[in-house]
């Protein structure tokens, strides 16, 4: 009767272990919150998210993150702007179009891209980037808002290229053949068939991808300029919340109000994100595709 | 009629071509700007000695060393952690609430930015759990980053051994655990592997979480203990890149580190590439 | 005593979900006898083969009523140990499944999983099993290589020999020589003649032929339900039902 008994505790163990995720997921919410609420001993959560002006080491500090939270949602929409469409265009190309040696190819290179440490696309922005667009654009400095977001789209292609491929290749072949066989050519195949059939799967991939863009460190902190104002062109520096606490913590003394700020902002980067994961969630298993009979 | 539907088709196929060869272009383009910049930084001096002169000369051996270390701790909490949640989770469960749960969670965890891993490190294991700015609190926090990357892999790995093994194994009166551990687990070694080293890799090259728990500016000393401080490649190439004494003058140095992350990196996915395909060609016989 | 009765079911219902698989199913096993089930293709008889030694315990979603003994013990008592009741009602699945390790370890693996640990103990059943599977003499040499290098015919021989190596009293057979060639398959015939002096053999196959040459008793399944049971040669001969009939005359199936 032993190992029967060990079966069960080493059940009941892998269970306990793969509680882990959900532990670590709520400690980090419960820290985030214990040291970010205070900040709002000393401002209102109203002038925080809305305040124009970030001053944290100012006398009297000014803890208003409005230009950083536009910082984000500005550089995460420019980087879309150019990564959705690249995305979605080279997972239709791999999943549709390409010769299995070509997918071969591509697909290695796409997860080298997505495995490309950020601290070297950030410096790849700072040192080459910079500089080209300074020339080019005829601009004062080539570290802002468009640089970062080029640097940006780089890290979300490959996430929403290889969701998209899994949605795309997973369509049922036999809508396709119902559509060529009605004569229709494989790009109004891939428009009106394939494309709408994998629509929920290319949704999820996208927002997986924008939050990846969203919480990014090191590029938004090396590539972005780091201004906390309001940007007024696509090519003023600005500051995106997950720089600023990158940059400020070194600074910040334990438990000062500065601190207890960046946690804050902390919080705020991962009610984004969250958010996103939870739309991304629902997105999939509301709209799964099922088969055929889903359609 | 039907020529211009051919056209039409002629022209975005050629787009997607483009889009694809974007890609391509991008990662050569960056890879081709750190190879031949950095190349002339690489010497035997760059890979063994300490830097030297406020950091504007010498090598970086210490940053090698603490990245090494950083991804040791990483594996050894990441690996078991992640292994048995991947065992759990396509092994025992069935379709129930808590699998629902288990999976939201790790979903969340894959999606949480890279700095909140930072904060919390600092917060939980650098001063709740007292390990300061530490190898041991660094790895750690790397390793609950890299958690959901492990276990997505490792299940994968697991899906692809055939139930006949399982049947067979408890046909003869195995119980569970001894077909886990002496034919599933054997069967799916390599694809655990393989996602592992992705995973880890994934650990080596990030900046923002040890940039407050593990990784310091300057320390001449290689680590010792898990409680020692470390520099960390990447965070070597942000500080050399932004903060250095001298910044301009530094540049090749800056370059050098840079080509040194990426040999590490690209050449731990591309032998779990390489692994894979090879795999894959193996199950098709 | 020749005809102590080693296993039986009464009344034994299956449900996958919603959908009944078995209905009142009533049979019982000879000891040391092989009894035959035959069938069309999802008439239930390998899921009927399956209750007996709860193998379909491992789908999610199923739901077994009746009664299904071996010998005073009902398997579905929730006291029972299954992996207890798997080792002493063994079981040969129709696609040979050796595990990716040597042929010796594939023997010896149920052996070890059930606490045998002394090593010369072990060497000595291993041969014995190889040997009552009719296999020794064609693998006594490559004890150590692995068993993925073996002929279909000779890795079902060998899947035979380790579900004998832990000593069953009842082996189940589901459709074992379906994947293989005629030459193998005489092999694997052979061989359950063979074994049947020594334990009790149920064997789902849908090869009337081979039915008649290896089984004492033959059950007919028809869309879930036992439609007639009797010694094989009866059955084959004089079937009472003309059901049955038509089915071993092959007019459906």
């Amino acid at each position: 009767m032993k190992r029967q008994s060990i079966d069960k505790g080493v059940h009941s163990l892998f269970l306990a272990i793969a509680l882990f995720s959900i532990i670590f997921l709520s400690l980090i919410m419960l820290f985030l919150f214990k040291e970010g609420i205070p900040i709002f001993d000393f401002i209102t959560v109203k002038d925080f998210l809305f305040g124009q002006y970030w001053y944290p080491t100012d006398d009297p500090a000014d803890f208003g993150i409005f230009p950083l939270i536009l910082g984000s949602i500005y550089v995460t929409i420019v980087s879309g702007l150019i990564a959705i469409p690249l995305g979605v265009m080279t997972a239709v190309y791999l999943a549709e179009i390409a010769t299995p040696r070509v997918a071969e190819i591509v697909k290695p290179i796409v997860e080298l891209m997505a495995s490309m440490p950020s601290v070297i696309i950030g410096f790849f922005g700072m040192v080459v980037v910079a500089p080209f667009l300074q020339q080019v654009f005829n601009i004062p400095v080539g570290l802002n808002m468009f640089n970062a977001s080029l640097m940006l789209a780089f890290m979300a292609i490959p996430t929403i290229c290889s969701l998209c491929e899994d949605a795309i290749f997973s369509v049922p072949t036999a809508l396709k053949e119902a559509s060529f066989a009605l004569g229709a050519t494989h790009l109004e195949t891939i428009v009106k068939v394939v494309i709408p059939a994998s629509l929920s799967g290319i949704c999820t991939a996208v927002i997986l991808g924008l939050s990846r863009a969203i919480g990014e460190t090191m590029v938004v902190l090396m590539a972005a300029g780091g201004a906390a104002m309001i940007p007024m062109s696509i090519f003023d520096p600005v500051r995106p919340l997950p720089a600023s606490i990158a940059a400020e913590m070194a600074e910040a003394p334990f438990r000062s109000e500065h601190y207890h700020a960046l946690f804050a902002i902390g919080i705020v980067l991962f009610v984004f994100t969250f958010l996103f994961n939870i739309l991304a969630d629902y997105i999939s298993y509301r709209f799964r595709q099922t088969g055929e009979a889903s359609l | 009629m039907k020529n211009r539907r051919k056209t039409v088709q002629k022209i975005w196929f050629l787009l997607l071509r483009l889009a694809a060869l974007l890609n391509g272009a991008a990662l050569l383009l960056i890879v081709y700007f750190i190879l031949s910049r950095g190349f002339t930084a690489i010497s035997w001096e760059f890979l063994t000695k300490a830097p030297e002169n406020s950091m504007t000369e010498g090598g970086i051996l210490p940053c090698i060393a603490g990245t090494i270390g950083l991804c040791l701790v990483t594996i050894m909490a990441a690996l078991p952690i992640g292994i048995a949640s991947a065992i759990y989770l396509n092994e025992y469960s069935g379709k129930g609430k808590i699998v629902r749960i288990i999976r939201l969670g790790i979903n969340n965890l894959a999606g949480v930015p890279s700095i909140v891993f930072g904060l919390f490190g600092l917060a939980f294991f650098c001063i709740v759990l007292d390990m300061g700015v530490s190898l041991a609190a660094g790895g750690l926090t790397l390793a609950i980053m890299t958690l959901p990357v492990i276990i997505g892999a490792s299940e994968e790995a697991l899906k692809t051994v055939p139930d006949t093994y399982r049947e067979a194994s408890l046909a003869m009166g195995a119980t569970q655990w001894q077909t886990i551990r002496k034919i599933v687990l054997p069967a799916a070694f390599p694809g655990i592997l393989t996602g592992s080293i992705l995973g880890i890799s994934r650990a080596a090259g990030e900046t923002a979480p040890i940039m407050y728990t593990g990784a310091v500016f300057f320390t001449p000393n290689l680590p010792d203990s898990i409680f020692d401080e470390v520099m960390a490649l990447p965070y070597h190439i942000y500080v050399l890149a932004t903060a250095g004494t001298n910044i301009e003058a530094t540049r090749h140095l800056q370059y050098g580190t840079a080509l040194v992350l990426i040999v590490l990196v690209f050449g731990m996915n591309l032998t779990a590439i390489i692994l894979r395909s090879k795999m894959r060609k193996k199950l098709r016989i | 005593m020749g005809h102590n009765i080693k296993m039986h079911t009464k009344g034994l219902d299956f449900f996958y979900g919603d959908f009944q698989a078995l209905e009142n199913i009533s049979i019982e096993f000879i000891e040391n006898r092989v009894t035959a089930l035959i069938g069309p293709s999802g008439c239930g008889k390998s899921t009927y083969l399956r209750c007996l030694n709860r193998m379909n315990d491992l789908i999610p979603g199923i739901r077994v009523n009746g009664l299904a003994m071996l010998e005073q013990e009902d398997i579905y008592e929730s006291s029972v140990d299954v992996v207890s009741l798997r080792r002493r009602v063994g079981m040969v699945f129709q696609k040979p499944n050796p595990f990716p390790k040597t042929i010796f370890e594939n023997i010896a693996y149920g052996l070890r999983v059930n606490g045998l640990k002394d090593k010369a103990k072990i060497t000595t059943i291993v041969e014995k099993s190889l040997k009552q599977a009719a296999i020794w003499d064609e693998v006594k040499e490559r004890l150590n290589e692995s068993a993925l290098g073996l002929s279909g015919g000779q890795q079902q021989r060998l899947c035979i020999a380790r579900a004998l190596a832990v000593d069953p009293e009842v082996l189940l057979m589901d459709e074992p020589a379906s994947a293989l060639d005629p030459i193998a398959t005489q092999k694997i015939e052979e061989l359950i003649s063979f074994l049947s002096s020594q334990l009790t053999i149920i064997i789902v196959t849908h090869n009337m032929q081979q039915a008649a040459r290896v089984s004492d008793k033959t059950a007919f399944f028809y869309m879930g339900k036992l439609i007639e049971m009797n010694d094989t040669d009866t059955l084959f001969t004089r079937p009472e039902l003309k059901q049955t009939e038509d089915y071993i005359t092959g007019r459906f199936g």
